[in-house]
């Protein structure tokens, strides 16, 4: 029974063509490319870089470009080209985990508040209220200042913070959705709860979702390597591009490309991540359209 | 409207229990004891007695909910313990920051209105002209270059190469230029295309069209009746991200060894002086929730248009 109802009232909310109108706009085109040829380099970079990204070398420091060392050394002989496409690895794989975690928090609270409502709805409103009048930076300066400054405890403070606007979000919707009728219609063809939520009321949230991931990524990227500069996020010699940053301030003033590359890197990901976003909202936001 | 203060009100009290708690929660769970510390500043053979006896001066020994209630009585008469380094009361140094934190912080507003204000209004004024997309490619690199790199930049071509200003530090009125062009320039990016949306809006309102119809100058009518309206959500979303300017004065204080609160608290983290950290999450933390409240209780005052009426609660 419950098939049925599913099949007709079921709306895919990212079509098909959402990938082909993204890469009509040219700007959206560019971002996708810079951050389709990023991941590919993070993916394999483990076989192409010509060098072991934490081998220190101090006969060779400093170093300009050569075959050897496409951009060159840093002030310990390491090879700044393996550490920058290290430091995507590092880069990427946190903000995809923060941007996973905090999703995966911010929707059950939202479908279930928005969904069950009443004492569950106040309950959990209280906490997000709360926890989201709490900026995320004090927060991640009580945790890295009382835990000890580290790549997990800035993780932590920063998924303690970002799921709240999922979950609100979520909730909106879910509130909005769940007095159509293809929703009373799912009901009283008898589903249960969890498959209303599941197959009906899932589809609906996961465009908006997106848009907001899609936003919230290129800030994540933007705190994490702050805090990493100043030494409250990955530590010295690992390599982030942040950490890289603050690890090569004494060289700057002879060395500026000590201090050009990481920036860059980190300002490309950010750039394609923010026109990315801006094209998706275009795209699967009804309201700007 | 007084409804509307009271439930406020009563979320800001939920809000800074939370805050307090939290604050309490990490600091038990901070690696160290601060009773050995203490012991072993005083060089002294440490027995086991020893321990205990200051274990229980200090209150260690008791339920954790009764020394809670004695740290937020001390807490509610501002009493942060002294530092650890400094060994002064936290609230001293904190006091002797602060006006370096707001010299830095207006110096970043003027900035942001310098660039801020032209730039919307050109983008408004010429929507989809140059002025419009320098706006936009502006907007753009804004969100996505980090701070403390311009800042790095900055001080590598001004500070080094022309050596037109100092470095680092703090002092004469030069000191300030490249902090404040570093805290400003993220913000301008932001504030110029919000300015430059709510001035197309209002631009579009019955009452321009009348202006215009009375034959006002147009650039007269962008400045005295259009930014008027404009400038209602500029200071709404103002308010909303004070939080991300004091973050943004703890990074440009690092990094250009400014000595306000900011650095004081970066500092603070790596030197583990505890008291120091918990005096400045909770005292910034308090400011910004105040704030934010303050900010949505002031929408009504700023436009009598959406004066909370009748039982209207949001």
């Amino acid at each position: 029974m419950n098939v049925n109802v599913s099949t007709v009232f079921r709306q895919s909310p990212i079509r098909r063509n959402t990938w082909r109108s993204m890469l009509r706009d040219p700007m959206t085109a560019l971002g996708t490319g810079i951050l389709a040829i990023i991941i590919l380099l993070t993916l394999i970079g483990p076989f192409i870089v010509p060098n072991d990204s934490l081998a220190v070398k101090m006969s060779e420091r400093l170093q300009s470009p050569s075959w050897q060392y496409p951009l060159g050394t840093d002030h310990l002989g390491r090879c700044i080209f393996s550490r920058l496409v290290a430091g995507a690895k590092t880069t990427l794989g946190i903000s995809a985990f923060v941007i996973i975690s905090v999703t995966l928090i911010g929707i059950p609270v939202g479908l279930l508040s928005g969904y069950v409502g009443g004492r569950v709805d106040a309950l959990l409103m209280r906490l997000v209220d709360g926890v989201g009048a709490l900026p995320e930076f004090i927060l991640a300066i009580a945790i890295s200042g009382f835990l000890g400054p580290s790549l997990t405890n800035l993780m932590l403070s920063i998924v303690l913070v970002k799921w709240i606007g999922y979950a609100r979000v979520v909730r909106s919707i879910v509130l909005s959705e769940r007095e159509k009728e293809y929703v009373l219609a799912a009901r009283v063809a008898g589903c249960s709860t969890w498959t209303v939520l599941w197959r009906h009321l899932l589809p609906q949230i996961i465009s908006p979702v997106v848009v907001l991931a899609a936003l919230d990524i290129g800030k994540i990227i933007l705190i994490i390597s702050a805090l990493s500069y100043l030494g409250l996020g990955a530590q010295p010699s690992a390599p982030e591009w942040g950490a890289m940053l603050n690890d090569g301030r004494p060289y700057f003033q002879t060395v500026p490309e000590l201090m050009i590359y990481p920036g860059v890197a980190i300002m490309l990901v950010v750039v394609s991540c923010n026109l990315i976003s801006d094209g998706l909202r275009h795209i699967l936001d009804v309201r700007s359209r | 409207m007084l409804k509307l203060v009271k439930a406020r009100l009563l979320q800001l009290v939920f809000v800074l229990f939370l805050l307090s708690l939290l604050t309490f929660t990490l600091m038990k769970l901070a690696p160290g004891d601060p009773v050995l510390r203490i012991l072993e500043v005083d060089e002294l053979a440490v027995t086991q007695a020893d321990e205990a006896a200051l274990r229980k001066e200090l209150g260690f020994d008791r339920p954790l909910l009764v020394q809670y209630g004695e740290w937020m009585l001390n807490v509610l008469q501002l009493d942060f313990g002294n530092s650890y380094i400094k060994e002064k009361p936290v609230l001293d140094e904190m006091i002797a920051r602060l006006p370096t934190t707001i010299q830095l912080t207006v110096g970043g507003l003027a900035v942001m209105v310098l660039i801020a204000v032209p730039l919307g209004l050109l983008a408004a004024k010429y929507p989809g002209r140059w002025p419009d997309h320098l706006s936009r490619f502006l907007a753009l690199l804004g969100a996505s270059i980090p701070s403390f790199w311009m800042g790095l930049l900055l001080i590598y071509v001004f500070a080094f190469k022309l050596q037109w200003l100092p470095t680092m530090g703090k002092g004469s009125a030069q000191h300030m230029i490249l902090p404040s062009v570093t805290l400003g320039f993220a913000m301008a990016a932001v504030y110029a295309r919000l300015l430059r949306a709510g001035l197309l809006e209002s631009l579009s309102q019955e009452y321009i069209r009348a202006a215009r119809a009375r034959g006002i100058a147009e650039w007269r009518i962008l400045w005295r009746h259009a930014l008027r309206a404009a400038l209602l959500p500029v200071v709404t979303v103002f308010g909303m991200s004070i939080g991300s300017l004091l973050a943004g004065t703890v990074v440009i204080e690092t990094l250009f060894s400014w000595p306000g609160l900011g650095s004081m608290a970066v500092e603070a983290i790596f030197q583990r002086d505890y008291p120091v950290i918990q005096g400045y999450v909770l005292l910034t933390g308090v400011f910004v929730v105040v704030v934010n409240l303050l900010v949505d209780l002031s929408y009504g005052l700023l436009d009598p248009r959406i004066r909370y009426g009748k039982g209207e609660l949001s």
